[in-house]
């Protein structure tokens, strides 16, 4: 199954994974909607910045996906291996981010519900919007 | 400071109804132009250090952005424009030696923009490129003058060694100091999946590149930076540089500072020590030194590899080219005027030396009249800027075309023009490892090769359209050009007719 | 075709079912369960308790779930005993197994307490049902006193105040959620949730019931319309030691999740699990541990060998929007940093050049990290030492180990 890969070789800390991944998400007809009024709707890829070292993580969509099976309400699920949250059923409990070794479920202060990667199922036809906005093609969909 | 003679060159204009503040810009500028105020939560751009390199604009993922030249005017005047008088302001508060990068910009006439095509109607019919095989090969080396045969009677077909080119282009010469690692990864990689060859520059050659050996043209230059056994060995070819388009006359200088480990390994000096080029070869003053060089150089590599002997476009240069081909050169590369460069005095670069095709023409005419135009190919450099040039350049008489600028432009350069300030936000000129990495030799190198084959295909196409399928018939072919709003002088150091005739 | 039953009906048995099925699709599987419901999500009862959660949303699994697994449900009914090979019901039927699973869970256990029979409107509060029966008796003003200041207790009350009762809160111990707080995240817990109202009485146990009221040890006397026990759960082993498998605080089982009787196994909060962090045997009465329990047994029922491993106890629980995570043992060398004023507090705990545990409370951001290290035993030489002090982050270890986790390159 193709997923999203991040060589730390190549990123740039731009943050433009994250604005992409945020407007996509958002419900938004484009970007500048997606931000406007003071919108900051929350990214689910989030770069983490080095010394010389920077990388994008996201949800790895693991075979054995520790979440899944933590989550008290059944809001987290697999489906052709892609993991999605089902935010109407989601109460905030936050034992998937207790779980989750890469630290990729996300937290919000405006939000009592968790959001997390799902390969943008739900947006552009399954066409990850962090891979194409990468501007130095750090961030690819490939199956390894 | 009290009195800012200098004001900025560019403004940079902000769509607020676009902008969303992802701080993008102000991330991916080295100049620090950009930068997000928490407190007023708005994104503020001091114009003063912008280069007008463009990489904020492109990255911009709302396309907010603009820069445009700064309004701000001195009073008009036609011979003291404002740009000369800023270089006085600047000289008389520094008392320094202006520096400017890239090739000269000044308001000289281009003369492939002067020089149209031929095709073919009717009679000799123009060739389809898609339905007919076209030869773009070109083979670089000393061609035999006649057919000599074997004791078995077949025909002799040993020559003297050559370069082979899938398509008339080569990639000019970039020193790996001047230009980055992943720069020279990018060009390395993409002249082995063409077929042509890339040059070092006098930077050496980085030990991870010497896997692209096969199509790599390494160079001597006056410095000899980087210069042992197993670097000519690796090389294709070995290109002895006596001059450069863009500075003839003087060597080059690499600040120490750009000297990092690295750096310092592949050209083998110490780090932090400035990397000065003297200007002649210490030990080339006449033209038998430059014999002596070149068959060092072939006695050193078992005369396997051609040698080339690259010089600048002076007043002079169809006399120094009959001497190259003398000397036991198997190829001359002569760069124009127009050339890039990673740093040089800004009056060297837009004053001295002259055109190419100007040049190109008068070597190759004399080179003919003496009998000796086969003991050498010739290379030309100094703003190829498209297949045309190319086409034109051919017909000219020249066999093959190095582009550097077309090159770095295909990679991201914008022609900001501030190399030599070492902080270039496409990771080409620059040493600094975050801005290098913006240059991912993955993308590099398929745009490079994109740009070449995009070229050899218009070649095809031009070529087609002349009613030849061969590059072969192309070169010296002068009664394929005609030009345009030239006067009789040009018209005959060109050696073309003009338009009409 | 094999015969699967499944004694249970919550976490580890829903991990049984599809356990069993990622094995084997064709065999048959019973679910028993002494509750009348499709199988719902027992931490949710305090969320519904409070509104917050709907009727619909309780469920652990959709409403086809059943259906799609092709698994027999009897409810509300209850397994007496095993005897030979078969299940024996409350109900005088036999149900024959090939291989048996004991989910049973655990009750809430009320510990003798004087004059509690005068007691009338007593609860525990562990199944839907209990949370039913205390909605009824709860509206605006209802004293309510809620013996026990751990998890069940506090989501209780948490869940309480939403419906505007009068909460007050009693246990023994010197602080609150005592499992999995220290002295001061306990502290700065209770002066949150002291902001809403509700009164705790700590260091303290109850002498005496009357009707009404709690003559506390302390001298105290607490006034109240309901009552709620909280203080404790005994796991539901009897069916196994009844039978001879062998059971000390919990039922025991190898890392297959097997009894000591031939084709039992057992899960979840019933069983004793080895802690890998304290290496000790103890019962991990929580969610993720009962389902991956669950999982393995089934797989291991089925007959794809499994083994449970690094289970740790961690738990994440919120109270009025602070929020708690925790996981692992406290005994070793800690580092702390607080920020009361912004109510954070975060301890982690080494030993043996390992992270054997920590607290998290109000920045509990990509705690995961930090349990991955527990669980995988990692050394604390693998990683930077200073960027794990400073915040969980995948930065800390090496690029070998980002590269193999994040990109998928294999060393």
């Amino acid at each position: 199954m193709k997923k999203v890969y991040v060589n730390e070789d190549w990123c740039l800390a731009c943050h433009l994974c994250e604005y992409y991944c945020a407007a996509a998400n958002s419900g938004a007809e484009n970007m500048i909607k997606a931000f406007a009024n003071g919108n900051k709707p929350i990214p689910r890829i989030r770069v983490e910045e080095g010394s010389g070292i920077n990388f994008a993580v996201q949800c790895r969509h693991c075979d054995n996906p520790i979440c899944v099976k933590s989550c008290i309400t059944g809001a987290l699920s697999v489906k052709d291996g892609v993991i999605s949250c089902d935010e109407s059923r989601c109460v905030g409990c936050y034992t998937c981010v207790l779980a989750c070794p890469y630290g990729c479920i996300v937290t919000s202060e405006n939000s009592k519900v968790i959001s997390k990667c799902d390969l943008c199922m739900k947006n552009n036809n399954g066409d990850p919007a962090c891979v194409k906005g990468c501007p130095n093609k750090a961030i690819v969909l490939e199956e390894r | 400071m009290a009195l800012n003679y200098f004001q900025p060159l560019f403004d940079v204009i902000r769509d607020k109804d676009r902008c969303i503040k992802c701080q993008a810009c102000a991330r991916q500028c080295a100049n620090e132009v950009h930068r997000y105020d928490g407190d007023l939560d708005k994104m503020i751009s001091n114009s003063q250090q912008c280069v007008d390199c463009q990489r904020c604009v492109c990255i911009c993922p709302t396309g907010a952005l603009k820069i445009v030249d700064n309004p701000n005017k001195f009073r008009n005047n036609s011979n003291w424009s404002q740009q000369t008088m800023t270089e006085v302001y600047k000289q008389a508060e520094t008392g320094g030696v202006l520096l400017s990068a890239m090739g000269n910009p000044k308001e000289y006439p281009v003369y492939w923009d002067k020089i149209l095509l031929n095709a073919s109607q009717v009679t000799n019919p123009p060739i389809d490129p898609l339905r007919e095989p076209m030869e773009t090969k070109v083979f670089l080396g000393k061609k035999p003058k006649d057919v000599t045969f074997n004791e078995d009677g077949s025909i002799n077909t040993e020559t003297t060694p050559t370069l082979e080119l899938s398509t008339p282009i080569m990639f000019s010469a970039m020193s790996y100091g001047s230009i980055s690692r992943n720069a020279h990864e990018s060009l390395a990689r993409a002249a082995t999946e063409l077929g042509i060859y890339y040059n070092t520059g006098e930077g050496g050659l980085h030990k991870d590149f010497y896997q692209y050996g096969a199509n790599t043209i390494v160079q001597v230059a006056s410095g000899r930076f980087g210069v042992f056994k197993d670097y000519l060995e690796t090389g294709a070819a070995i290109e002895i540089k006596m001059g450069q388009g863009a500075k003839p006359g003087i060597g080059g200088h690499l600040p120490g500072a750009k000297i990092l480990e690295d750096v310092s390994r592949t050209r083998m000096i110490p780090m932090g020590t400035d990397a000065i080029s003297p200007a002649p070869h210490h030990d080339i003053y006449s033209i038998e030194d430059l014999r002596q060089l070149v068959l060092s150089l072939k006695e050193a590599t078992e005369y396997k590899k051609p040698v080339i002997v690259k010089i600048a476009a002076v007043h002079n240069v169809a006399a120094i080219a009959s001497g190259i081909a003398r000397s036991g050169a198997d190829i001359i590369a002569i760069d124009g005027y127009r050339g890039g460069t990673g740093a040089a005095p800004t009056r060297i670069r837009d004053n001295v030396g002259i055109p190419i095709e100007l040049a190109l023409a008068s070597v190759d005419q004399r080179l003919r009249d003496e009998g000796i135009r086969n003991e050498v190919s010739i290379v030309v450099a100094g703003s190829i800027r498209s297949s045309s040039d190319v086409v034109k350049a051919i017909a000219l008489g020249a066999d093959a075309c190095y582009i550097g600028t077309a090159a770095l432009l295909a990679l991201g350069c914008h022609l900001c023009r501030s190399c030599q300030t070492g902080k270039c936000n496409w990771g080409i000129a620059t040493q600094r490892p975050d801005l290098v990495k913006r240059l991912n030799p993955n993308i590099g190198y398929e745009r490079l090769v994109n740009l070449v084959h995009a070229w050899d295909h218009e070649i095809k196409e031009m070529m087609g359209g002349m009613g030849i399928n061969s590059v072969e018939a192309l070169r010296g072919n002068r009664l394929m050009l005609r030009g345009i709003g030239l006067n009789e002088k040009e018209l005959e150091i060109l050696g073309i007719q003009h338009a009409g005739q | 075709m094999k015969k699967y039953v499944i004694i249970g009906n919550s976490a580890a048995a829903i991990g049984a079912v599809q356990g069993i099925r990622s094995v084997d699709k064709e065999g048959m599987i019973t679910i028993i369960t002494d509750e009348a419901y499709h199988t719902y999500s027992r931490p949710l009862i305090s969320y519904w308790l409070e509104g917050k959660v709907t009727d619909e949303k309780i469920y652990y699994r959709e409403p086809d779930f059943y259906e799609k697994n092709n698994v027999m449900t009897m409810f509300s009914t209850r397994a007496e005993k095993i005897e030979n090979g078969f299940v024996v019901l409350d109900n005088g039927g036999k149900v024959q197994y090939d291989k048996l699973l004991i989910a049973t869970g655990s009750k809430p256990f009320v510990p003798p307490m004087k004059g509690l029979d005068e007691v009338e409107d007593k609860f525990t509060f562990m199944t839907w049902d209990s949370a039913k029966a205390i909605r009824e008796k709860v509206t605006d003003g209802t004293k309510v006193l809620i013996i026990g200041a751990g998890l069940i207790g506090l989501k209780c009350a948490e869940a309480l105040y939403h419906l505007n009762a009068d909460i007050t809160v009693v246990d023994l111990a010197d602080r609150i959620l005592p499992s999995i707080l220290d002295v001061r995240a306990g502290e700065i817990m209770q002066k949150h949730i002291e902001q809403k109202g509700t009164k705790f009485i700590l260091g303290a146990s109850v002498e005496q019931f009357a009707k009404n009221s709690a003559k506390l040890t302390n001298g105290d006397t607490v006034d109240f319309d309901i009552l709620v026990v909280a203080v404790g759960v005994r796991p539901n082993t009897e069916l196994v030691s009844e039978a001879g498998g062998k059971v000390e605080k919990g039922i025991i089982t190898d890392l297959h999740q097997q009894t000591t009787i031939e084709n039992v196994y057992a899960a979840g909060d019933c069983t004793v699990s080895h802690d890998c962090s304290s290496d000790t045997d103890k019962i991990l009465a929580l969610l993720p541990n009962a389902f991956m329990q669950g999982e393995v047994a089934g797989k291991n029922m089925a007959g794809e060998e499994t083994l449970y491993l690094n289970a740790i106890p961690m738990n994440a629980i919120g109270f009025y929007g602070l929020h708690i995570i925790t996981a692992g043992s406290y005994d070793g060398d800690a580092d702390i940093t607080e920020d009361a004023d912004k109510e954070i507090y975060k301890k982690l705990v080494f030993r043996d050049g390992l992270l054997k545990g920590f607290i998290l409370m109000g920045d509990v951001a990509r705690a995961g990290i930090y349990t991955s290290m527990i669980r995988e035993q990692i050394p604390l030489t693998d990683v930077d030492f200073e960027l794990l002090r400073e915040k969980p982050q995948m930065m800390m270890f090496g690029k070998a180990r980002r590269e193999e986790k994040l990109a998928g390159i294999t060393h």
